[in-house]
């Protein structure tokens, strides 16, 4: 039962259940980074040739935005049960809602990176003698590699988010902490869960801007 | 093929139609948490946005809001504010508000300090004072974005608002979260359904008021205001 207005004097963290638990913390954990890295993984690998796609033929921009839009309204513990009785409790119940809301973010990142290339760099490409495929992936696709990584960073903090609502049909992830602390009326796995999250978050974040200077060190801004 | 059958009939059940548990009242629930917490959110959130906007000033703050907001588990917020206040559509609302203001700032700020320096410097000449030309110029321009984030939080929150069900909440979420805990899949897939189509009429429902409200000088800027604003899904 709620203990109201956090007056009665239960701690926060009780750090003797902390120390008892920490395998399932971290399996938990392992769980959370693990969805989040394979529905980017699949998130890059479905956007960046449908992406290509669209920018050579904007005719396919509407129908693929206007597809990827609709999965990414989508809430997802609706889209989640739509997937029970076709994949039942299972990895790939989350898996597969968080891979199309991640290739929406995606998609458009990569057209709009696609399209900010400028006109003169390819002409210069086309007189250097690059053929269309080595164009693309040695000038354009470098160029495009910063809007690129912006929609990644986006992607990624969105996805560990959503991924704690997995946990209310009990697919896993650090949700089943804040899960645990709702059922049991006991605050400690709630807080552990929702400060590991944002601490994911932001380490997540801070280093997808570490890799974007690495990577793209001629892009300082942003 | 059984399956879809099954669900078929759930709907043509008359029983899911009436009652407290019936669509209608579920349906009714919902939009209501909904607009409460969207209504409260934007008397809050577009006079934060917009002022921000409008002297360009503390950006950095308009857009790590949204950052902070993306960063934060909405289905932790509604735990917390259900430990904190108890049962009850109160505390259900306050955590649906909380989320419903990052992108109505960062979207709203974000659509004032992008007009145009020349047009503001046009409206300074012709005389408009400060109200006038936020009023009159600036704020014409600013509404297809406004309205952007207006709806992206909406359908933020109709999505976590079917969360809330876990918490004790109405909603059409009910029938996911008890159809779940009954192994009732067929009650399950129906509600999702049912959420999905809401999800989904919210958005087109958003789309029309906005086409509505935008000038038709601007109609152009309106097309480009879905994409360029800022991507928002916690739920």
């Amino acid at each position: 039962m709620p203990s109201g207005l956090f007056l009665d004097g239960e701690p926060w963290v009780d750090w003797s259940w902390v120390s008892t638990h920490i395998p399932t913390i971290l399996g938990y954990l392992g769980q959370h980074v693990e969805f989040t890295a394979i529905s980017l993984a699949g998130g890059i690998i479905v956007s960046v040739p449908l992406g290509v796609a669209a920018h050579r033929r904007p005719g396919l921009r509407l129908p693929l935005l206007g597809a990827f839009g609709t999965f990414y309204t989508i809430p997802s513990l609706a889209f989640f049960a739509l997937m029970i009785p076709y994949t039942g409790i299972s990895d790939l119940t989350a898996l597969i809602p968080l891979t199309l809301y991640n290739v929406l973010i995606l998609l458009r990142n990569v057209i709009v990176g696609l399209d900010e290339v400028p006109a003169d760099v390819l002409d210069a490409a086309d007189g250097m003698g690059y053929r269309p495929f080595a164009r693309l992936v040695r000038i354009e696709l470098p160029l495009a590699l910063p809007a690129m990584l912006a929609g990644l960073r986006v992607a990624t903090v969105s996805t560990i988010g959503i991924i704690t609502i997995a946990a209310v049909i009990a697919l896993g992830g650090l949700g089943e902490l804040i899960y645990e602390g709702f059922i049991e009326s006991f605050r400690t796995p709630l807080v552990v869960g929702m400060a590991l999250c944002v601490a994911l978050a932001l380490v997540a974040d801070v280093s997808l801007a570490g890799v974007k200077r690495l990577v793209v060190p001629w892009a300082r801004s942003g | 093929m059984d399956f879809l059958r099954g669900v078929w009939l759930w709907f043509a059940d008359g029983s899911h139609w009436q009652g407290s548990d019936g669509v209608p009242t579920r349906l009714g629930e919902h939009v209501q948490l909904s607009l409460e917490a969207v209504v409260i959110g934007a008397v809050i959130a577009l006079p934060i946005g917009i002022t921000l906007g409008h002297f360009g000033r503390f950006g950095n703050l308009a857009i790590s809001v949204s950052n902070i907001g993306r960063a934060i588990p909405s289905y932790g917020l509604l735990v917390i504010a259900f430990t904190a206040f108890g049962f009850g559509d109160g505390p259900i609302v306050l955590a649906l508000t909380a989320l419903a203001i990052p992108p109505m700032v960062t979207n709203s700020y974000v659509a004032l300090s992008e007009v145009d320096p020349d047009i503001k410097d046009a409206a300074r000449g012709m005389g408009y004072r400060e109200l006038a030309q936020l009023l009159r110029i600036e704020l014409p321009l600013a509404v297809p974005l406004i309205m952007a984030g207006i709806r992206t939080s909406a359908i933020q929150v109709v999505a976590t608002a079917t969360v809330a069900a876990l918490v004790a909440g109405g909603g059409l979420g009910r029938y996911i979260v008890d159809g779940f805990a009954q192994f009732d899949y067929t009650k399950l897939f129906a509600g999702a359904l049912l959420v999905a189509a809401l999800a989904l009429a919210t958005e087109l429902l958003l789309s029309w008021l906005q086409r509505l409200l935008v000038p038709r000088g601007i109609r152009l800027l309106a097309a480009s205001a879905s994409r360029r604003a800022t991507a928002f899904k916690t739920a």
